[in-house]
């Protein structure tokens, strides 16, 4: 007997031994999320499991990528900042199921895939910046278009994803003709043609060049502890919209599994890892986004802005309007 | 590409077709006219001025004016932003001594426009210009300007009637090359929120995934590329009455004390607003913000960029010194289409390319995996396409017409009569190469290595596209800054690509 399962154990040591030679503990990244936000992360994953973290950081272009390198693609997890563009890897089928009991005990079922291709590790909420000058003001979304606010609206550009999604989202509530309306009403209302970042905006505020302008939350928190900018976001309140009615929208940053990964254990240790409560807090620590696991606080700065009512609207609904709301943009010439 | 480009008619083309594109066109037509023109307005008095007067600090200004072209334009953008803003110190500087309390007191120019990137452009791009005319001017037949002054023109009407047709080539030339830099932009203007057919063919390529479309974007962008080609090649056609040595006997316009001070300050406006102010700007910020961590990243990105640079350097100029040779010691007929195809991809945005590049490796790979798999290896993975072969590949197309045209200048330098001596004597085709004419080419080449070095350290599109994992460079690390409004952190790296850029003009001017 002895003998049987020590042959076993030789057999199986034999057997695995090569293959976990070949495979240098290594897991590659493409990455939409900035260097900075996932660097510390991964250096604690690498800390902990030995497992080097290889990645590429992208601002556009990775469902493209993927699908040229197609079963030969390096990629095993994906990393995101919004939904469209996960939705859009499922939709070209780059994105491989990831049965996991871990992340489907961390992750509520509203914040991933049905068919467990892709997963959310944060939220942010896409908020309207108002200068101090203006006093407290309750705002919707849709008040950015009125023309009592003329020439003092800020924006980044129109395509971004993030204001991709929030026009999405704005389909979704109103149809694409009353949407279009909407983005010709907001284009007619901003102080510059929409360029720069979304701190760029709050700086333009900061400048008194506008009074209002759509953000995420947590550059907020960015600025406040950046030596430059926190003189821009200390001119500011941020707003949480719609706070009346359907309520603020939000967006996800997520994580998915390429399709061809070809080191999909590690992927997996990989992923996982990102749910846990460790890497969820420093999500919210450091990033100052808002945690998906149920459980984990967000930081106190965070905290001190308040709770909120978010829209309900299905990521997926968000998503499938993506299409319709980039041409939107185009056509209100948004961005011109 | 291009074929691809004319056939497709998709329902997106059409859409942009009625939306946008109009726009992009026109501001891309708009940039381009603009960019050239202030380029002109800026180097051919520079040149002139240079060339033919003693105007004071001559010696200095040579050299000075060429350091503009270490700067990449994207970075001067960024830094004339910063001061020019609202919130910037010279408009803080103005509310305070006037009074004046908001935006709506008092008019000042907005830098975020196509006017301001077309400026911002020009500062860094008229070097071409100066450069290129001033050796125009430097090196025409002196014979000829002191017959027309003989025949009694006056030393201006002598100047304007027969020197400056006469530079009229070399003018169009670096109205070409300004022209192809403006429409290969990419950072300038998307930070200037300038939409120009460049960005749009990375957005519709990225944002609505539709290559075939980004393709026919391409291709119009590709017909106004054709225009500055030919426009330059009908330029060069004319270029003739001309030494090629520089020569020493020009006859300098004495100016008056009023005209010193006129010209000595435009050329040093220039010199402090493309070079001396910026890099005073970078220096502070690099001062204020440096980190031992940001030194770190600046280790390894710089490091990265170096590899890049180098190899594409080391590769380019190899490659026009076996193009020039070959066109020189052979008499067929098709001896200089080698050479005149290798130089067409300067004309090429890296945008563009990119796409060109995992056109062509993205199959390849793909078709050797297939093969090592068929003979049941373990795949090589994407060793073309996604690895630092695809950029530099990219940066030697890119880049071969610099070098190109630096070696070609060189070898033109070589009497013929040094082709046959060494065959007279018996000594071999190659023999002959290695010992004669290298040598003499030794500078040449090594300028040709210098510049096209130093392009690639600059250039951003491409690199950024095509980058491997683990893989920043400086110019991509400073763009990623940039878009996050946070280059002070960049600082450091920006001085080092300046710092880099500068090599060559130094060893230029000390040749000379």
């Amino acid at each position: 007997m002895l003998n049987t399962s020590l042959l076993k154990k030789i057999v199986l040591t034999c057997l695995l031994l090569p293959s976990i030679v070949a495979q240098a503990a290594e897991v590659n990244v493409y990455s939409y999320r900035q260097p900075f936000l996932v660097k510390p992360l991964f250096d604690v994953f690498s800390k902990e499991t030995g497992i080097k973290v290889n990645v590429v950081f992208a601002k556009k272009g990775m469902a493209e990528r993927l699908k040229r390198e197609g079963e030969y693609s390096p990629a095993d997890v994906l990393l995101t900042t919004d939904i469209s563009r996960l939705v859009e890897l499922q939709a070209n089928q780059l994105l491989q199921p990831v049965e996991s009991a871990v992340i489907e005990q961390a992750v509520p079922a509203q914040f991933q895939a049905t068919d467990n291709t892709w997963f959310a590790l944060t939220t942010r909420v896409r908020n309207i910046y108002s200068a101090k000058r203006l006093g407290e003001v309750a705002l919707n979304y849709e008040d950015l278009a009125d023309p009592k606010y003329k020439g003092r609206v800020c924006t980044r550009s129109g395509k971004h994803p993030y204001n991709v999604a929030l026009v999405a989202s704005m389909i979704a509530e109103h149809g694409e003709e009353e949407t279009l309306q909407w983005l010709k009403g907001l284009k007619a209302n901003l102080a510059r043609k929409p360029q720069g970042s979304d701190r760029g905006q709050v700086q333009a505020i900061h400048q008194n060049l506008c009074d209002l302008s759509l953000g995420n939350s947590y550059y907020f928190g960015k600025m406040l502890k950046d030596n430059k900018q926190k003189v821009w976001a200390d001119a500011v309140n941020i707003n949480f919209p719609n706070q009346n009615n359907r309520g603020a929208h939000v967006n996800i940053s997520g994580v998915a599994m390429a399709k061809y990964a070809p080191n999909k254990d590690n992927a997996l240790k990989l992923m996982e890892f990102l749910v846990s409560a460790k890497a969820q807090q420093m999500y919210a620590e450091t990033n100052m986004e808002y945690p998906v696991r149920v459980g984990v606080p967000v930081s106190a700065l965070v905290a001190s802005w308040g709770t909120f009512k978010a829209d309900e609207l299905s990521l997926a609904e968000i998503a499938k309007h993506r299409k319709a709301a980039i041409k939107l943009i185009d056509q209100a010439k948004f961005d011109l | 590409m291009l074929t691809s480009g004319i056939f497709v008619s998709s329902e997106l083309f059409s859409h942009l077709w009625q939306s946008v594109l109009p726009t992009y066109i026109s501001n891309t037509l708009i940039l381009a006219v603009l960019v050239v023109f202030i380029a002109l307005l800026f180097g051919v008095p520079c040149a002139i001025i240079i060339s033919q007067t003693n105007v004071v600090g001559r010696r200095y200004l040579r050299w000075l004016l060429m350091l503009p072209l270490a700067m990449p334009a994207y970075l001067v953008a960024y830094l004339y932003t910063d001061l020019f803003d609202y919130a910037g110190p010279v408009q803080r500087a103005l509310r305070a001594y006037f009074q004046w309390q908001s935006p709506s007191d008092y008019w000042f120019f907005d830098i975020r426009t196509i006017t301001g990137a077309a400026i911002m452009l020009a500062l860094v791009l008229f070097p071409y210009v100066y450069m290129l005319v001033r050796t125009a001017f430097e090196c025409q037949d002196q014979q000829l300007l002191r017959a027309s002054r003989s025949l009694g023109y006056s030393f201006s009407k002598s100047f304007i009637k027969v020197a400056l047709p006469l530079a009229r080539p070399a003018i169009a030339i670096a109205a070409s090359l300004v022209l192809m830099e403006t429409l290969a932009d990419f950072a300038t203007v998307q930070y200037f929120a300038v939409n120009t057919l460049t960005t749009a063919i990375y957005d519709t390529w990225l944002e609505y995934g539709d290559l075939s479309t980004a393709n026919a974007l391409a291709s119009i962008l590709m017909l106004f590329v054709l225009f500055a080609v030919v426009a330059e090649q009908k330029a060069r056609a004319g270029h003739r009455h001309q030494s090629n040595r520089p020569n020493n006997h020009i006859q300098l316009r004495q100016l008056s004390t009023g005209q010193h001070l006129l010209f000595a300050g435009y050329c040093w406006l220039l010199v402090l607003a493309g070079f001396v102010i910026p890099c005073l700007l970078l220096v502070q910020m690099a001062i204020d913000y440096a980190t031992l961590t940001q030194l770190q990243q600046l280790l390894s990105s710089g490091l990265n960029s170096v590899k890049v640079s180098v190899f594409t350097a080391t590769i380019t100029t190899l490659i026009a010194l076996l193009l020039v040779l070959f066109n020189r010691l052979h008499s067929h007929t098709w001896r200089k289409y080698p050479l005149q195809i290798s130089g067409v991809g300067y004309a090429i945005p890296g945008t563009v390319l990119a796409m060109a590049m995992l056109a062509t490796f993205g199959p390849l790979d793909h078709w050797l995996n297939d093969l090592a798999k068929a003979l049941s290896f373990s795949g090589p993975g994407l060793l073309l396409s996604g690895s630092i072969f695809a950029i530099v590949f990219a940066l030697v197309v890119r880049f071969a017409a610099i070098a190109n045209g630096t070696i070609q200048s060189g070898v033109e330098q070589i009497p013929a009569s040094l082709d046959i001596a060494p065959a007279s004597l018996g000594v071999g085709l190659g023999r002959s190469l290695l010992k004669v004419h290298l040598p003499i080419l030794k500078s040449s080449i090594f300028v040709a290595w210098l510049l096209v070095f130093v392009e690639a350290m600059k250039e951003l599109p491409a690199v950024l596209l095509l980058r491997p994992f683990n893989f920043d460079t400086l110019s991509t690390q400073i763009y990623q800054l940039i878009s996050d409004e946070q280059l002070e952190r960049g600082a450091l790296g920006a001085l080092l690509i300046v710092l880099f850029g500068l090599l060559p003009i130094i060893y230029l001017n000390k040749r000379e």
